[in-house]
């Protein structure tokens, strides 16, 4: 379809101005959008606050579509379930039977973990959230990897904050608004996790990839000790991620580490919990030294 | 002849849309609509999909790419500062990020709209596509680091999406163009 636009506007004068302020917004556009990139005006006040406002006022209706997702996802799961059903139950039934095998280890060694504790006088002190949660949206074009959460500063969320899902750690809170959070995903590049394999406390650190999987980079340097498979726990340091919570699997070995997949899949989240920061004043202190990110 | 108990309704249904000499379109409905659409896609992170990669195609941009195409100058020249600002409270992105790249697209658009005033659907397709690529990756680019193989799919996928949002572009600017005043 030809353009009905109007370039040259005739004699007058007033369309004439319209059209050369129009192009003049057009090129300021350029300008501030150069402007506020380049002041860093992502983290200034003003910013979070726009962005944490319009957050809290899609929140009811993002709310609404979270219910809607895991119902989707309900279905669709379902359906799939009574395709593979047959092998599933045998499956299934096979993991029972080594499960209860391991659930009478399990027993004996829960039993033997709280005399040793009792004998070492440590409080076995369970650990109360601060807020329950929907995960109400996530930055699903950008590739920065942000989630909102249905608690803000009225529920008691503050920055750093660690969220977990069911099956493990999903991020830490990053800005606050009064009824939502934006929270910074594991996966996000920025995001680095001080973690440990769970079998033997071997130190390393967990990187975001952007694409849903983590680098694994080790604190010391030498023979890759990783294997395939092997379980990621958070390890504590920094003191925003209580030591010893579920993060990861690894799925394959680099040179220099491993790339892991996170056990907690936010799209198959709807409910997540945000704990308390595990150890305030090193928090206070390694966010200090890093700048606030 | 429909039936008296009907009429009054049927009648009204009818009338819905038909051309006379004395409707017009509603000036609310032919200004808001556009602006609302393509505020709806910018608000897509809001849509019940939390996704571990960058896979959602940039709905916002790509309705005004759509709107720019069928509608040239329906969106004035700056509509990329105030759209785009909308969008980077939504996006993830670093602010400025889209007000910059919308503001760049539509003076971009502008300047093809005069170098190629008849566009079939064909060469529409390419410049959206080509746009659409190249915003993609400078979005990346802005936001920290650019990951070609992990971009590749959310490129594809937003090229698919173009003739899509197109089609929906259509279907709404009939809808904004029924004739529903009565002078």
């Amino acid at each position: 379809m030809v353009a009905p636009v109007n370039r040259r506007p005739g004699h007058s004068r007033r369309a004439q101005y319209g059209t050369f302020f129009g192009y003049l917004l057009a090129i300021g556009g350029l300008g501030i959008g150069v402007l506020l990139l380049a002041s860093g005006g992502d983290d200034s006040s003003a910013a979070q606050a726009a962005r944490n406002g319009a957050a809290d006022i899609t929140a009811p209706a993002a709310e609404l579509a979270a219910a809607g997702r895991s119902e989707g996802q309900g279905l669709l799961a379902v359906i799939g379930g009574y395709l593979t059903r047959g092998s599933r139950v045998a499956r299934l039934e096979r993991e029972v039977a080594e499960a209860r095998v391991k659930l009478a280890e399990q027993a004996a060694l829960a039993e033997e973990n709280a005399r040793l504790k009792a004998l070492l006088g440590l409080a076995q002190g369970e650990v109360r959230p601060v807020a329950t949660a929907r995960l109400i949206g996530s930055s699903s074009s950008s590739t920065r990897r942000f989630a909102t959460i249905s608690a803000g500063s009225r529920q008691g969320v503050r920055p750093g904050m660690a969220v977990r899902a069911p099956t493990g750690v999903i991020g830490r809170v990053l800005e606050v608004g009064d009824n939502t959070a934006r929270v910074l995903l594991i996966t996000d590049t920025e995001s680095t996790v001080p973690v440990r394999r769970a079998t033997d406390g071997i130190q390393a650190y967990a990187v975001g990839n952007g694409d849903g999987t983590l680098k694994i980079r080790l604190a010391t340097t030498g023979i890759n000790p990783l294997r395939k498979g092997d379980a990621i726990v958070t390890s504590g340091s920094g003191g925003l991620f209580r030591p010893g919570e579920a993060l990861a699997v690894i799925v394959s070995l680099t040179p220099d580490g491993a790339i892991a997949r996170p056990l907690s899949d936010p799209g198959a989240t709807e409910f997540v919990i945000v704990e308390p920061i595990y150890d305030e004043s090193t928090a206070q202190a390694a966010t200090a030294a890093d700048g606030g990110r | 002849m429909p039936s008296p108990l009907v009429s009054p309704i049927t009648d009204f249904v009818r009338g819905i849309g038909k051309p006379g000499i004395n409707r017009g379109p509603s000036t609310l409905l032919a200004v808001a609509l556009p602006l609302l659409l393509v505020m709806a896609g910018s608000l897509s992170p809001t849509w019940p999909v939390i996704a571990a990669a960058p896979v959602m195609p940039p709905l916002g941009f790509i309705l005004l790419l759509a709107w720019q195409h069928l509608r040239p100058g329906l969106f004035p020249v700056w509509a990329g500062l105030p759209l785009g600002l909308f969008d980077d409270l939504f996006s993830g992105q670093p602010l400025g990020s889209a007000v910059l790249l919308w503001s760049l697209a539509m003076i971009l658009l502008d300047i093809l709209e005069v170098r190629f005033p008849w566009r079939g659907v064909v060469q529409n397709w390419l410049v959206g596509g080509a746009i659409i690529t190249g915003y993609v990756l400078l979005s990346a680019q802005l936001a920290g680091g650019l990951d070609l193989p992990l971009l590749l799919p959310q490129i594809a996928l937003s090229i698919l999406a173009y003739p899509l949002a197109a089609r929906l572009v259509g279907a709404v600017d009939r809808l904004r163009l029924i004739p529903i005043r009565k002078y």
